[in-house]
């Protein structure tokens, strides 16, 4: 085992920041170099961010954040301080499914579960956007969020539902 | 038992809550006290040694608590045997940090350790390391003169070389009535499940481990892990209630469990290791493959020579090979068979099984091949099949246990609306869009590996199952768990189906389609004997109308025992173990395959696709606007996840064949499109309108619930209903996987 290091320390100094994590606010010291996804999920133990590549690649690691979906993993954690965030964690109200996570279940829309929260919270992002009116667009506009599974289908008929039945927020 | 059957209704994932809740915990997600995180330094060369390392400015930085390479790694394990696991391939075993030698680009060479993860990442790019490169070989197509036959081990039980020749090939052949001969492409693919590979490791003290770790089979995992540091089995515990998708890279132990079990003991610290994307793409895939298949038949289309040579890729450690050449004799007779598979070594890290492997390979080839034999006969391509169609398996003389191939092949036909097919290539359009439409036949293995289970009946009487098998998400969990309700009358609340834990009792790795007849199988023989010590013990108590009772005569509805002459007298399970003074009433069985029964047969699953594509006129895009799969594959224990398994597998199908492959660089030996970005796979809107259809097929003798499996059958057939679809769009066939529209105009 290496001696030398016995006292970490570090060369630049931790910034303290603040931001409201579904609903709860939480103060934090963290390094500039720590992304918001592994500020989330080593930090903060919400581990319901999902790291599936840590380039904005594939999308497992969408959040909402300042009611736009973003992708945790392309994000500093310190560029984000006063923001408000929403992770899948916050989704549901208590025991009380939202009606996209409902209908993820209903209709199979995912098999590891793995991509699973970053589609969630990528609909979420797409629906309040409004832009999206078609099933067409839909596909389009959910297209930066990979599932290995397959479980595409079930995906945009979840989607679909929750958006023709208006029980999204 | 119940009278309201469980089996075959579409019941929700259980786990859906957690999963969608993000309360579902991945290996990567586990918390401990000081926890060291661990990132691996990869080889930038292809072939060589390492002459020099020097970590002095690594040392330097705050947190770094501990570089593990070669040099410093402590010791190991030498004998091969130690670093087996049950999917090794015949050969040498890569073992990581082991010498100064560089097998193949991107193997592990070095392992960071620090307080956090951003600290060790940086670590990782500040050692520096000093090689002696060599010439290597890493381009198939460049080495076919090396090709030769694969060596023999415990391997090839499960992967049989091809069968001898039958008949006289070469002479039939030559003077067939009608022949086609193709060569077929097919370019490396990387499994890439979304879930990075991750192990956390709680280092428990007094020998023991605790480890969390991505893989398809915890025991075979816990023994890797103890074979190698020299751990008793029982101090070995591996966890994996939730893997973030596999498909087939879990099945052997991957170097970052390796290496985190290592720097574990040697710092006596829990620690976890993560690999980056780029790495995903340094630990085994489908290996490149180019097949020549020629095919003959007489003038009214009945085949007389079957012949298909696979050369394919493996590493220069093991001899990875999967049953590829044989497949089209399993499903069309033919008198003069020629089946040959070589392997040709080259300076890659060892490919392993990947969803269908072998499989979709091979019926990609067989497949078109057919397809083409159909055009220069002029027959419908379905009528070829269907001219062709055998109840019994020629390749082995035996009848299949079941086979509803031909009903696949008209439900789907029907559904996709075959009939308007006008058979021109090039004859059908859309707007600026060319139609085609094409089918193809899938055939798939269906296993069953030994399992056991412990089945017991709790105080408050429901029913608890141990298995050490995984739930990948293929649906495990909800499939185990509404065959043990039906097994004992209950509901799926009084259920519980505990899984992903080597400490619970066996299971092989979750791969080849087996795991609902191998784990199901066991849950059904478990039952039966626990049915049997229920009716026992309710007899034993006082005036019990049970007393000397066969279970036979007993029905297990609701939580009650029922006397099937008197169905108002009924005991209660939790009176049951309420006599029993609380104690739960288990046993543990065994469920294992009847292997001499089944001798006589041939066991296999079946498919048909059919596959509309859309080709654009001037720009080549490829679309497939809609597919239609009819699946056999015996008794469906639950449709909803069946029918994602063949979604998803279908999408597979479109992915191999018009999206995903890993570009190796000649020059460099590297793959150069190791990310998500440059290594495609099909995204929401690749996906069009696709139908999945399960043949009706009932399959007694297979096994006691009389399933096949479903993880790989909707794959196979894709491919080349996709290919031959985009033939009859524009003329063209494209051998080589994935077809790019550059190659269409």
């Amino acid at each position: 085992m290496l001696t030398k290091n016995q006292a970490p320390k570090r060369g630049v100094d931790s910034q303290s920041i603040c931001f409201t994590i579904n609903g709860r606010r939480e103060s934090i010291s963290i390094e500039p170099w720590v992304s918001l996804l592994d500020c989330l999920r080593d930090h903060l133990n919400l581990t319901g961010s999902k790291k599936g590549c840590d380039h904005g690649q594939c999308g497992a690691c969408t959040i909402i954040c300042d009611g736009k979906r973003i992708l945790s993993c392309l994000s500093l954690a310190v560029m984000k301080d006063g923001a408000e965030i929403t992770t899948i964690e916050g989704i549901a109200k208590g025991d009380e499914l939202h009606p996209l996570q409902q209908a993820f279940i209903d209709h199979d829309a995912f098999q590891c579960g793995y991509c699973t929260p970053g589609q969630i919270c990528s609909a979420i992002g797409l629906l309040k956007e409004g832009k999206a009116n078609s099933r067409t667009e839909v596909k389009e506009m959910m297209s930066g969020n990979l599932c290995r599974c397959g479980a595409n289908v079930g995906i945009i008929d979840a989607i679909m539902q929750v958006k023709d039945g208006g029980g999204h927020e | 038992m119940g009278i309201d059957k469980i089996v075959g209704k579409p019941i929700s994932r259980l786990e859906g809550r957690e999963k969608v809740t993000g309360m579902a915990k991945y290996a990567a997600e586990y918390q401990a006290d000081n926890l060291l995180h661990g990132y691996v330094v990869s080889s930038p060369i292809t072939k060589g040694r390492i002459i020099d390392i020097d970590i002095t400015k690594v040392i330097d930085i705050p947190g770094v608590v501990e570089v593990i390479s070669h040099k410093n790694r402590p010791k190991l394990a030498w004998f091969d045997l130690q670093y087996t696991d049950m999917d090794a391939p015949p050969g040498t075993v890569f073992k990581p940090l082991y010498d100064e030698n560089i097998l193949y680009n991107g193997q592990p060479i070095a392992l960071i350790i620090a307080k956090d993860f951003e600290t060790a990442r940086y670590g990782s790019t500040q050692i520096i390391f000093k090689f002696e490169e060599q010439d290597f070989q890493t381009v198939l197509k460049d080495n076919l003169t090396r090709a030769r036959p694969a060596k023999k081990g415990f391997a090839t039980a499960l992967k049989p070389p091809p069968p001898p020749p039958t008949g006289d090939f070469e002479n039939a052949f030559e003077n067939a009535a009608i022949k086609v001969e193709s060569e077929f492409q097919h370019g490396t693919e990387h499994h890439n499940p979304i879930e990075l590979f991750a192990t956390t490791t709680i280092f428990e003290g007094n020998g023991k481990l605790t480890i969390y770790d991505k893989t398809q089979g915890t025991i075979n995992n816990q023994l890797f892990v103890a074979n190698l540091f020299g751990l008793r089995y029982k101090d070995v515990r591996v966890l994996a209630p939730f893997v973030g998708g596999a498909f087939g890279s879990g099945l052997r132990p991957q170097y970052q469990l390796f290496l985190c079990v290592m720097a574990a003991l040697h710092l006596k610290r829990n620690v976890r290791v993560v690999l980056d994307r780029k790495q995903m793409f340094s630990f085994s895939h489908r290996p490149p493959a180019i097949q020549k298949l020629r095919f003959a038949s007489d003038i009214n289309g009945r085949i007389t020579a079957l012949g298909h040579e696979v050369f394919a890729e493996t590493s220069n450690f093991e001899d990875y090979t999967e049953p590829t050449a044989s497949w089209s004799h399993r499903l069309y007779a033919a008198p003069n068979t020629l089946f040959e598979h070589h392997l040709i070594p080259l300076d890659v890290y060892t490919p392993m099984d990947m969803r269908a492997p072998g499989g979709s390979t091979a019926l990609h080839a067989i497949e078109c091949t057919m397809d083409e034999l159909s055009y220069k006969l002029k027959i419908d391509p379905l009528d070829l099949r269907l001219i062709n169609y055998s109840d019994m398996d020629p390749s082995a003389e035996k009848p299949y246990t079941s086979k509803a191939l031909r009903a696949c092949y008209l439900e789907a036909a029907e559904k996709f609306g075959w009939d308007k097919r006008s058979p021109e290539p090039g004859s059908m359009a859309r707007g600026n869009k060319l139609v085609g439409y094409g089918m193809a036949t899938g055939i798939w293995d269906a296993f069953q590996f030994p399992a056991r289970v412990e089945a017991m009946i709790s105080a408050d009487g429901k029913l608890i199952l141990n298995n050490a098998t995984t739930d990948i998400g293929t649906g495990t969990l909800t499939i185990m768990t509404q065959i043990a309700a039906d097994e004992l009358g209950l509901n799926i609340a009084d259920v519980d189906f505990r899984y992903g834990d080597s400490k619970k009792p066996f299971s092989m790795f979750q791969g080849g389609s087996a795991t609902t007849s191998s784990t199901g199988v066991a849950i059904v023989i478990a039952a039966r004997a626990l049915r049997k010590k229920l009716v026992r013990k309710a007899g034993e108590m006082k005036d019990s109308p049970f007393k000397n009772v066969a279970a036979e005569q007993v029905v297990f509805k609701g939580g009650n025992l029922l006397l099937k002459e008197d169905m108002k007298t009924f005991i209660s399970l939790k009176e049951i173990i309420a006599f029993n003074a609380g104690r739960p009433i288990k046993t543990t069985n065994m469920g294992k395959p009847h292997v001499l029964k089944l001798r006589k047969y041939s066991l296999a699953t079946h498919s048909a696709s059919f596959v509309e594509v859309e080709v654009d006129k001037d720009l080549g895009v490829v679309t497939v606007t809609r597919a239609v799969t009819a699946v056999a594959a015996g008794k469906i224990i639950n449709p909803k996840t069946a029918r994602s398994q063949i979604l998803g597998s279908m999408i597979w199908g479109i992915s191999k064949t018009l999206h995903e492959e890993t570009i190796m660089d000649a020059r460099l030996g590297k793959y150069i499109n190791a990310n998500l970005g440059e290594y495609h796979i099909p995204v929401h809107a690749d996906i069009g309108e696709l139908e999945v259809i399960f043949t009706e097929e009932k399959d007694d003798l297979i096994n006691e619930i009389g399933t096949k499996g479903v993880g790989e059958i909707g794959l196979v057939a894709m491919p080349a209903a996709i290919s031959n679809a985009i033939y009859h769009a524009t003329g063209k066939r494209i051998n080589k996987l994935p077809i790019h529209f550059d190659e269409l105009f």
